[in-house]
């Protein structure tokens, strides 16, 4: 039971990081039906920035520790939001109108771009968010001591997601996200400026995931270039596993994904974490093809 | 037909998709407060006539006057902005939404919170059955509350001029009476409007004038009770 807590704790604070990167997959995806390879990179990127700023601005010691999260996070949401911006004007508008395939090539080609110039920028070795940053005391929880930065990271991730959630769903630019999303050209007799839409969403989701890369530095310490290409792969998964274009079905996925991964490593073994994750994710998708949320045909990848 | 009062008016407008030509010049007038009705079989060309208006598709040639000022290059978002609504063919409803955000998309645009509620208390007026479903999802409704959704939309955007395009598509006659009513009452409160059919007969009631297109021209045009009673019309839509 002790074990089994540590791990439901575990697997939730990372699904919460697969949440919030999944999410910028599906919201793309569902407005444009591409998927944006170059996304799980965007997430490296802020774990980036978040280290840059921790250390230009010397905020470790001088600033509350649990502040630092939030200043981080604020600032590398934004630098990434800016990258995910020029993304879609540079690698995807003009390839609108070309074939899917063209677009898939140029999300590959911003990817590659992306991870090399972090090895040039930074270097190509693994660097390390400081360990101590956030040195709180475990929280006990049914008896077992949790720590608190896994419960820190979880309840900001959580509190980002109820946040794009109220947006999506409770403000007038939210709705006009998913009528984007269900059918552009009747989005359009709505006075909505779709390419404006389209523009929003690459901020969001680059924001979340980028938010995503300073949560992964800070409680898990080393970041190193290509992390993206792994991290993302999981998280791209578990937007399928909640329906592609779905946005409560990504954060379902996420944390789905990441409890089930802990408690097979917590109960099998480390090495064999993955292929069971995965296994009971492709057993999911044999009983629901589109995703748990999803509903439309799989028409989609 | 050039005349100075008129509100919308179309000048030898062509649209081409990729290399097909389907408009080949076309051109016609609306005058601000009129219900002109264009007919037209399946295939003749005018839901490209109103996409071009909506600015959806760039005509490739001629000209489209709103109020005075050519649109005939100005996008989609804007020409919502000035005044020309749309509701398009087989209603695209925002199926996964619900009634009330489908209608509170109508009012994109619209940032006057007074007048959105003054146009919804209307749009409940002249369907009534809208208010008792605002919570229900878009696609669950009927056919032809989808069609009084789709109108209802385009209303709260506060058109000047209202295109709708067949609107009794795939209604069942009562059903179509209502719509077309509405569509008159619409026009009785002052929104000049456009209305595409196949429906002949159901169209030329409510019409002051109309258009006939066939493969992308225009064949005939008059007053609404001329072409209700003109043979060439009752032989190849009125089925008479
Ligand atoms: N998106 C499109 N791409 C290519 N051809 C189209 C497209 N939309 C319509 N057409 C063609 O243009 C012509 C006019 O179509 P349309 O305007 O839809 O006619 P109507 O609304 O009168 O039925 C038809 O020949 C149709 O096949
Ligand atoms: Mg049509």
């Amino acid at each position: 039971m002790d074990i089994f807590i540590t791990q439901l704790s575990n697997g939730l604070a990372i699904g919460s990081i697969y949440a919030l990167v999944a999410l910028g997959y599906t919201m793309v995806y569902g407005i444009l039906r591409l998927i944006n390879f170059a996304h799980g990179d965007l997430f490296t990127i802020g774990a980036y920035f978040g280290l840059t700023i921790l250390v230009s601005f010397a905020l470790q010691g001088n600033v509350s520790p649990l502040i630092i999260p939030w200043i981080l996070i604020i600032m590398a949401a934004i630098g990434v939001a800016i990258i995910g911006f020029l993304l879609e004007r540079v690698a995807y508008r003009p390839l609108r109108n070309a074939n899917r395939l063209a677009a898939v090539v140029s999300a590959f080609g911003a990817s590659i771009f992306f991870a090399n110039a972090l090895k040039l920028i930074y270097s190509p070795n693994r660097q390390s968010y400081p360990a101590d940053i956030i040195n709180l005391p475990n929280i006990p929880i049914f008896g077992v001591d949790i720590q608190s930065k896994r419960l820190i990271m979880f309840g900001t991730a959580v509190l980002l997601m109820a946040l794009l959630y109220w947006y999506i769903n409770h403000t007038r630019t939210g709705t006009a996200i998913r009528a984007v999303a269900i059918d552009q050209g009747a989005a359009k007799l709505m006075g909505i400026n779709v390419n404006k839409i389209i523009s929003l969403v690459f901020i969001i989701g680059p924001a979340l995931g980028g938010a995503a890369g300073v949560l992964m530095g800070l409680f898990y310490g080393q970041i190193h270039p290509e992390m993206g290409f792994s991290f993302g792969l999981k998280a791209f998964v578990a937007a399928i596993i909640g329906g592609i274009g779905n946005i409560p079905g990504a954060m379902l996925g996420g944390l789905l994904l990441g409890v089930v991964e802990a408690i097979a490593g917590g109960y099998v073994s480390g090495s064999w974490k993955d292929a069971i994750a995965f296994g009971a994710l492709i057993v999911i998708l044999i009983f629901r093809p589109t995703g748990i949320l999803g509903e439309r045909v799989a028409d989609k990848i | 037909m050039s005349n100075t009062s008129s509100y919308i008016e179309i000048k030898d407008l062509v649209v081409k998709y990729g290399k097909v030509e389907a408009l080949h010049g076309i051109s016609l007038n609306v005058k601000k407060g009129e219900i002109v009705t264009i007919l037209g079989a399946n295939g003749a060309g005018k839901t490209t006539l109103l996409a071009s208006i909506s600015g959806l598709i760039r005509p490739s040639s001629g000209t489209i006057l709103f109020d005075g000022q050519p649109i005939q290059n100005i996008d989609s978002a804007e020409i919502v902005k000035r005044g020309i609504i749309q509701s398009p063919e087989g209603r695209r409803v925002f199926s996964t939404l619900t009634v009330w955000e489908n209608l509170l998309l109508g009012a994109y645009t619209n940032h006057d919170k007074q007048k959105e509620k003054d146009i919804l208390e209307w749009v409940f007026t002249l369907f009534p059955r809208l208010k008792e479903r605002l919570k229900q999802l878009a696609g669950t409704l009927s056919g032809g509350e989808q069609q009084m959704l789709a109108i209802g939309r385009s209303l709260m955007g506060d058109p000047k001029l209202l295109l709708l395009d067949e609107p009794s598509l795939g209604l069942a006659p009562l059903v179509v009476r209502q719509i077309l009513a509405a569509a008159k009452e619409i026009n009785e409160r002052g929104v000049t409007v456009m209305l595409v059919e196949q429906n002949a007969v159901a169209a030329l009631k409510i019409a002051n004038r109309g258009y006939v297109i066939e493969v992308g021209r225009i064949v005939m045009d008059g007053e609404a009770h001329a072409l209700m009673h003109n043979p060439e019309i009752q032989k190849a839509y009125l089925g008479g």
